[in-house]
């Protein structure tokens, strides 16, 4: 577990707005976003069901959730990646100012890799096998810039340098198979940081790495982020990275946002059940918790929002007023929004101070 | 590299003593023989024990494998009963108009079948992707035969288009260096031989080469929809990479594997003759030397015969694996 997460329990600055970043205007706006999944015949499935969020220069937002939750699928989303049939998208994602929904997609690949870059989960499943590293990167150098080949080799192994790995001449040449995952990953990140993009998109990032790899991976994006103000979403089922490196924080829950809030407000008094659950199933070295406590069910226990809160069949403060219809998200007395008609009490804390 | 090439070739000599081996068995093992294929059914036995006698027929099966083993490893795989020539020679004088015949239909297959396959992923499940998963399923189900006597009646008796029978036309003289028409043309820089040979390929080039062209359609298809759900290539998309990029760059070479590995197979079917199509375009290749030397029981043909073909099938699939090693640098390593 990252050593950050010291949080104070409750108190006045508990919701204090981070830093300046609040002050600066958002890059992405993301308002209402709905993605629905409908294979014919089949009934329609929505994936993400109005979900809104900004995201401004310098500030990490986290995006939180079990698999299934919506969280990926939002990601894609943003950068125009879901298949064209068979997926409805709607609402609007506004990347300064500009609308990105429903754009050609001629279009979205000026935007894809040059304003908004993603890293995903598995490096070595998301580099091509058969090309080498320098190729890889250099490509996307090109596709966005008007630089020869021997500008963009050696602008890339500018990058593999900044990304920490080392004889980044020699390593252009190198294919995926050849270095390790921790390697992969820089590899990964190096594409995506090739063009300076305002956006970054990180799904899962370490999920697929070794422990020990992780941290230096999650130290290398919180640097590049915080030295080139660049907005970075993290996309992650990893409370310990969200805590380590996030401003604001998204909780997903069955295609919903079900708790948002600055850091500190929300892990020093989480109000939502399923907040509490994810919080309580992290194992903490502290020896302050006996047992890890695991949320019962799965996220496929779930009912569509239209029945109520589609947490309610696991939740265990469940009341007659969960069901019937959607909890609204509503703002609490420490500045986070939780969508619970039966939160937890604001005291009650569940990440203490170490 | 080259040590695995070699060591590839040295592998050749175990198979084709093993391939002899059981060759020789088997032929033997036939009902009839040649004596009787010679001679007719009518024969007396006392003439079939003399014509035996003459090959040595009569001699232990043991004996008879040294002796024509001894023969083997100077290249002599003996005389043909039926055609009275040494085997070696009429190898060599069917095999490049089984070469040119089998690069037709290849080429023909492959310039289309890759293209075709390739198409029908990109647009998967449009009335295109039907259409050409349909077509393809025509092209593996209907029989050679049946197809080179359609092309022959259309485009030679009803339209006299093109030619059907034999690989040139008998009254032009063409010098003769390497038996493959095509080539012989282009060293005699003969314009009208050229033309006249490639004619002469067309209708069953197109005859042996439908159903590899649906094979190869089929697995162009199934492989490229494969790599298109892979990773790498949502990565590409996410780099902002323009289609035909991706296409090219990443989803091809990647889908290359088992259609080089299906390409390599039919190509190795196909360079083992096709009686089927020899048969209706009058084409003396290996398929119909093969089919003559098992009806006749002619050993010495069947036996060279087939282990000349295993040469050439270990020839090939030892391209196939220098070519895999070529596209993905991952099986270099080993």
């Amino acid at each position: 577990m990252n050593p950050e997460p010291a949080v104070p329990v409750s108190g006045p600055d508990a919701g204090a707005p981070i830093s300046s970043s609040l002050v600066k205007p958002p890059i992405l706006v993301v308002e209402d976003l709905r993605v629905t999944f409908q294979i014919h015949g089949a009934k329609a499935l929505h994936a993400v069901d109005g979900v809104s969020f900004e995201v401004r220069a310098g500030e990490t937002v986290g995006i939180v959730g079990e698999s299934g939750s919506g969280k990926s699928v939002t990601s894609l989303a943003i950068l125009g990646l879901l298949p064209a049939r068979g997926v409805t998208v709607t609402g609007s994602i506004k990347l300064d100012g500009e609308q990105l929904l429903h754009r050609s997609e001629r279009a979205m690949q000026d935007i894809r890799g040059r304003r908004i870059a993603m890293v995903f989960q598995d490096p070595m499943s998301s580099l091509n096998p058969v090309l080498t590293v320098g190729r890889q990167i250099g490509e996307t150098i090109r596709r966005h810039q008007k630089i020869d080949r021997t500008k963009a080799r050696i602008k890339a192994a500018e990058l593999l340098d900044r990304v920490g790995i080392p004889e980044p001449m020699r390593r252009l040449g190198s294919y995926p198979h050849q270095l390790s995952g921790g390697m992969r990953q820089r590899v990964m990140i190096a594409i995506a940081l090739a063009t300076e993009p305002a956006l970054l998109i990180a799904d899962e990032p370490t999920t697929a790495l070794d422990v020990t790899i992780q941290a230096q991976v999650l130290d290398l994006l919180r640097s590049l982020v915080s030295e080139s103000d660049t907005a970075l979403i993290m996309i992650t089922h990893d409370l310990g990275v969200v805590a380590g490196m996030c401003n604001h924080v998204n909780v997903m829950y069955s295609g919903r946002i079900v708790e948002t809030g600055q850091r500190y407000a929300l892990f020093g008094s989480p109000r939502h059940h399923y907040t509490r659950g994810l919080l309580a199933s992290v194992p903490r070295l502290d020896g302050s918790q006996d047992r890890l406590q695991p949320i019962p069910g799965s996220p496929s226990d779930t009912i569509p929002w239209s029945q109520g809160c589609a947490f309610s069949p696991r939740c265990p403060a469940v009341i007659d007023a969960c069901l019937g219809s959607a909890p609204e998200l509503v703002t609490s007395e420490i500045n986070t929004r939780v969508r619970c008609v039966n939160p937890a009490p604001p005291t009650d804390a569940m990440w203490a101070p170490r | 590299m080259v040590k695995f090439i070699v060591r590839r070739l040295l592998l050749l000599i175990p198979i084709l003593f093993g391939l002899s081996l059981l060759l020789f068995i088997w032929v033997r093992a036939l009902p009839g023989g040649p004596a009787t294929a010679l001679l007719g059914e009518k024969a007396t036995p006392a003439r079939i024990a003399e014509v035996n006698k003459s090959y040595g027929f009569d001699r232990p099966v043991l004996t008879q494998y040294l002796t024509y083993m001894k023969k083997v490893i100077h290249l002599d795989f003996g005389q043909s009963i039926a055609l009275r020539r040494d085997v070696t020679d009429e190898i060599l004088r069917r095999f490049p108009a089984t070469i040119s015949l089998a690069a037709a239909a290849m080429l023909f297959a492959v310039g289309i079948g890759v293209p075709l396959g390739l198409m029908a992923a990109r647009r998967e499940r449009t009335w295109f992707d039907f259409t050409a998963v349909t077509a393809s399923l025509v092209g593996v189900s209907i029989p050679v035969f049946f197809l080179a006597q359609i092309l022959k009646y259309i485009f030679a008796l009803k339209f006299s288009l093109l030619p059907t029978i034999g690989r040139l036309t008998t009254t032009r003289h063409l010098e003769v260096h390497t038996r493959i028409e095509v080539i012989d043309s282009i060293i005699a820089w003969d314009g009208g031989a050229l033309w006249d040979s490639i004619k002469h390929l067309i209708l069953p080039g197109i005859a042996l080469g439908t159903i590899p062209l649906a094979i190869i359609a089929r697995i162009t298809r199934a492989s490229v929809l494969e790599v298109l759900n892979e990773d790498y290539v949502r990565t590409a998309r996410a780099k902002g990479l323009r289609t035909r990029a991706i296409s090219r760059g990443h989803v091809l070479r990647n889908a290359l594997l088992p259609i080089v590995t299906v390409i390599g197979l039919q190509t190795g079917l196909l360079l083992s003759g096709a009686v089927l199509t020899e048969q209706v375009f009058t084409w003396n290749g290996m398929g119909s030397l093969l089919a003559d030397g098992v009806i006749k029981k002619d050993y010495p043909v069947i036996q060279g015969g087939v282990m000349f073909l295993a040469v050439v099938f270990v020839l090939v699939n030892l391209l196939v694996d220098v070519l895999y090693a070529v596209i993905d640098p991952r099986i270099r390593v080993s």
